[in-house]
């Protein structure tokens, strides 16, 4: 695929946390494409670096976290080269994120429309009155009613699942060409998920904008998502259209995880399980990492790590059984 | 809002009632005010008479009640040793106090702000290394003694500034010698403000790094960033409100911590205020006094933790507008 | 030998020896506490035997000035005691006060929390809104005020008889809100583990529940705040010492000599407030720097680096 029509092209992007006892790799060369408009979903299990990678793409990593190497090509340039102060004016401007928590994304001391009008005056060369006015139609976008009246409300006035509306509307205010959502249903109600979800996938269809959907959960990436992108401990097992990924499988651990959910399971069955568990980053076996847990596991499984390539199914998938 | 006004200031009289219990209970059990009103050579009979007609022969309720009522009015009884109200004793020595308070509380606030947020931000320049480290020194050091040792560079040593008294004073309103208007009244106030800044400073410069620590590693701080804020914004506008919430609680605290050092700097610097006066009346076992600076205190206290308290709750919104806490 | 092994191979060992201040400190601390609870043994001359003070001997500097006598390494204060010997009883003094105020305290705030945090509702709510209006009148007031109080109802001289369990009782007594309040904040957070619903379940009672269970895992955040607090009661017994609700200066306390001392400064004789001075300073901040480190350590802060 060639760089130059991706929205977003990662490429071998590494990120390490130095602790006292040495580095953790939390993220391992991991490659990925995001065309314009695109909606990718990252999926993988708690702590095997999906959101790091989201952090990842706009330098916000914690302390003492760092991209220890690879690129982020985006818009014609490589992120992961840019200043601090150039990368800020790409953050909320070019590429929004959405985090877990609203609760805990909103700053309870100050009122919605400050946190939304601060974003656009951050960005633009406009007014307070201009921004209001943006922040305002913003609101009306993500259905929530009565819009003037929330603007001088503060984030503990609403419900959760408000609460991550209001988040998505701070997204948009740039109409920004990429938003990276991380878990962003996974602290709301079930009977909301779908709601906000909803939203995502409309807001993103007409304003035409490039979607990362982090999360563990197979069924939301199933109904938003064009392409799904599979991680396991630090690196990306397979990629592929969402169709393929889910009806199609090819890599052992992407099986394993479809082969696991309920509803692939007949009635009175027995659930199916991966053994075993993911490996922290401080103690990834040599080789490939899902290699102690998958059935199919070779000697060159346990020696070489299995290079990210392309398959017949016409999917990307790490594994060396599969060429 | 309003539930939440109310509730504070039942709290703040119920404080006050116990303070006065306590007071009373003093008074009650330590000293003979029979004794000091008539002097020795006085018969037994005539003695049981005086008690009865002062009413010191009521239950203990009465008695208290009638403490109270008399403490609203003002009468806080009579000072043994200055022959004079102990109410009208205490109002002559305050100023002292409150003007050596105030000095010490523009120094405490104009520089634990500042070096406490940088120390947040910046914590590992060795400009912050040496500000922590200061800290637990200033910390570990009690007031009295850098007191001395301040009187002992800079008076005894170097013979700059004064080690004793207010200096030169100017009546601004009757009853009320300040000394901030005069250049002597000024350098008698420089020495004892350093001596107890000493140690509320690295208090707060503590206190405010660890709140500013704690915000920064916050959620929204992250949603800020990842907004594209300017890094001055988000310091400014978005941690430093959040930061400035549980300071002022733990600060209004402090007050007590203040007043209490407020008592030994006095004494070192011979400062005429309430905190010599008490230290003298414990002294002199001038009960009245000792009971009138008590309760004195204790309605300086609680009106100013429940201010503090009612200023927490407008500046919060999350208490503001749910009222409650 | 297996526990000490363990000792010596413990990330606490490891972590002490790597941080110098927390080392220099402790050692500092070690040498200080030998030398005063050793002071019958190790002070060349005995404060308290009035038989061997002569006051011809008052008022004498250091051993290095020109004036000095090289029976008082020190210097002699007002009334010819050696500043050393004196400095080392009165240590012994205050850390005594120190540590038997914090173990007071410690009781009370652990009984009242524990009590509190458990059982709820309104025993809670008026015991922590006492704890909570003790604690605004900072402890430093309340002591000064139960020092008052004690010296106007016994009397002058009986307080100084008394001295010692005096002072332990009213820092004591003045300091326990605040592990109160520490413990009470540990209980509630441990009454929602599993661990005593399991307990609760079993039909265990809540006195044993609270004490077998729920109590040693608050110990943490006890040892954290309990450094504290003696390098606090040492301060406080220091302050009213000096401010003569404390130690009398027939036993004086370090406090006590800095008070005595101070008068001193104009007349020259600097040595009697200093050398004090300097120990109660050495003293407070080695314990004040051990507890930070403690503190650090004991919190379960991941990327520290």
């Amino acid at each position: 695929m060639n760089n130059r029509d991706q929205l977003l092209s990662v490429k071998d992007l590494s990120i390490s946390f130095k602790l006292r006892r040495g580095a953790l790799t939390a993220v391992n060369r991991v490659s990925f494409d995001l065309a314009k408009g695109e909606r990718l979903g990252l999926v993988g299990e708690s702590g095997a670096g999906k959101s790091v990678t989201g952090f990842g793409i706009l330098n916000l990593v914690s302390k003492p976290g760092r991209i220890t190497g690879g690129s982020i090509h985006f818009e014609g340039r490589d992120l992961t080269r840019l200043s601090e102060e150039e990368l800020r004016r790409i953050r909320g401007n070019r590429i929004s994120m959405i985090f877990q928590d609203p609760m805990m994304t909103l700053n309870p001391v100050l009122t919605i429309g400050t946190q939304m009008e601060e974003t656009l005056l951050a960005h633009r060369n406009i007014s307070r009155r201009e921004a209001a006015a943006i922040a305002l139609d913003r609101i009306r976008k993500v259905a929530i009613s009565s819009p003037e009246k929330r603007l001088k409300q503060y984030p503990h006035e609403f419900s959760g699942g408000m609460r991550q509306r209001i988040v998505i509307a701070i997204a948009l205010l740039t109409s920004p060409a990429l938003i990276i959502a991380d878990e962003p249903t996974t602290a709301l109600d079930v009977t909301i998920q779908a709601d906000i979800l909803e939203l995502l996938l409309h807001l993103c269809e007409s304003e035409q904008m490039g979607l990362i959907l982090i999360t563990h959960d197979l069924a939301v990436v199933s109904q938003v998502t064009d392409r799904i992108a599979v991680m396991y401990a630090g690196m990306i097992m397979e990629t592929g259209s969402t169709e393929q990924i889910i009806t199609k499988p090819q890599h052992p651990y992407t099986r394993g995880l479809l082969g696991a959910l309920p509803q692939n399971i007949p009635r009175g069955g027995r659930l199916k399980q991966i053994p075993g568990v993911m490996p922290s980053p401080s103690s990834i076996p040599p080789g490939c990492p899902f290699g102690d847990r998958c059935l199919s596991c070779e000697d060159v499984c346990r020696r070489e790590v299995p290079p990210l390539t392309p398959k017949e199914a016409g999917c990307l998938a790490a594994c060396h059984l599969l060429d | 809002m309003f539930a939440f006004i109310v509730r504070r200031i039942t709290q703040a009289i119920l404080v006050m009632l116990i303070i006065s219990l306590i007071g009373f209970a003093i008074k009650q059990s330590v000293g003979d005010p029979i004794r000091e009103i008539t002097g020795i050579s006085v018969s037994a009979a005539e003695r049981e008479a005086l008690r009865e007609k002062l009413g010191l022969n009521d239950p203990f309720l009465v008695q208290w009640l009638r403490f109270i009522g008399k403490a609203l009015q003002g009468d806080l009884g009579n000072s043994f040793y200055f022959k004079r109200p102990a109410l009208q004793v205490i109002l002559t020595k305050a100023p002292a106090t409150l003007e050596l308070v105030f000095s010490t509380s523009i120094i405490v606030v104009l520089l634990s702000v500042p070096i406490g947020i940088y120390a947040a931000v910046r914590p590992r320049s060795w400009l912050s290394r040496f500000f922590m480290g200061a800290s637990i020194v200033g910390v570990s050091i009690p007031v009295f003694l850098s007191a001395i040792l301040l009187i002992y560079v800079f008076s005894v040593g170097l013979g700059w500034l004064p080690s004793y008294g207010r200096g030169e004073l100017v009546e601004i309103v009757p009853g009320w010698q300040s000394g901030y208007f005069t250049i002597d009244g000024l350098k008698h106030l420089i020495l004892p403000s350093i001596a107890l800044s000493s140690i509320m400073l690295p208090l707060f410069i503590r206190l405010i790094r660890a709140e500013m620590k704690e915000v920064l590693e916050t959620e929204y701080i992250k949603f800020a960033r990842a907004k594209g804020l300017k890094p001055g914004r988000i310091l400014f506008v978005h941690a430093f409100k959040n930061t400035l919430l549980p300071v002022i609680t733990v600060g209004g605290v402090q007050l007590g911590t203040l007043i209490a050092f407020t008592i030994l700097t006095e004494t070192v610097f011979q400062w005429k205020g309430m905190g010599s006066m008490f230290i003298e009346s414990v002294e002199r076992a001038d009960t009245d006094l000792m009971v009138a600076y008590l309760v004195f205190v204790g309605f300086i206290f609680v009106t100013v933790n429940t201010l503090v308290d009612l200023v927490y709750g407008l500046v919060n919104p999350t208490v503001r507008i749910s009222g409650r806490k | 030998m297996s526990v000490w092994r363990e000792v010596k191979q413990s990330y606490f060992l490891y972590s002490f020896l790597r941080d110098p201040l927390a080392v220099a400190s402790s050692f500092c601390l070690l040498i200080l506490i030998l030398a005063s609870f050793g002071a019958p043994l190790v002070a060349p001359h005995n404060p308290y035997d009035t038989t061997t003070i002569d006051i011809m001997d008052a008022e004498l500097p250091p051993l290095w000035h020109e004036n000095g006598d090289n029976r008082f390494l020190l210097g002699t204060d007002s009334q010819g005691r050696d500043m050393l010997s004196t400095m080392l009883y009165g240590m012994r003094v205050s850390i005594i006060i120190g540590l038997g105020a914090v173990a007071l305290q410690g009781v009370m705030g652990i009984l009242v929390g524990l009590v509190a945090g458990y059982k709820g509702g309104q025993l809670e709510a008026l015991l922590m809104r006492m704890a909570d209006v003790q604690l605004s009148f900072s402890t430093y007031m309340v002591a000064i005020f139960f020092g008052a109080l004690f010296q106007a109802a016994f009397g002058m001289g009986m307080y100084e008889r008394f001295a010692i369990p005096l002072l332990i009782m009213i820092i004591g007594f003045a300091e326990w809100p605040q592990y109160a309040r520490t413990v009470r904040a540990s209980v509630m957070a441990e009454k929602k583990k599993e661990y005593v619903e399991a307990a609760r379940v079993i039909g265990l009672r809540s006195s044993r529940i609270m004490w077998r269970h729920i109590l040693p895992n608050t110990m943490t955040s006890v040892l954290v705040i309990s450094t504290v607090q003696v390098a606090n009661a040492i301060m406080s017994e220091a302050a009213l010492s000096f401010i003569g609700l404390g130690m009398p200066v027939t036993r004086p306390s370090l406090g006590s000599l800095i008070k005595a001392g101070f008068d001193y400064i104009f007349s020259g004789s600097w040595w009697i407030t200093l050398f004090p001075g300097i120990a109660l300073v050495l003293l407070i901040l080695s314990i004040n720097l051990l507890g930070d480190w403690l503190r650090d350590f004991l919190n379960p802060k991941l990327y520290k680096e």
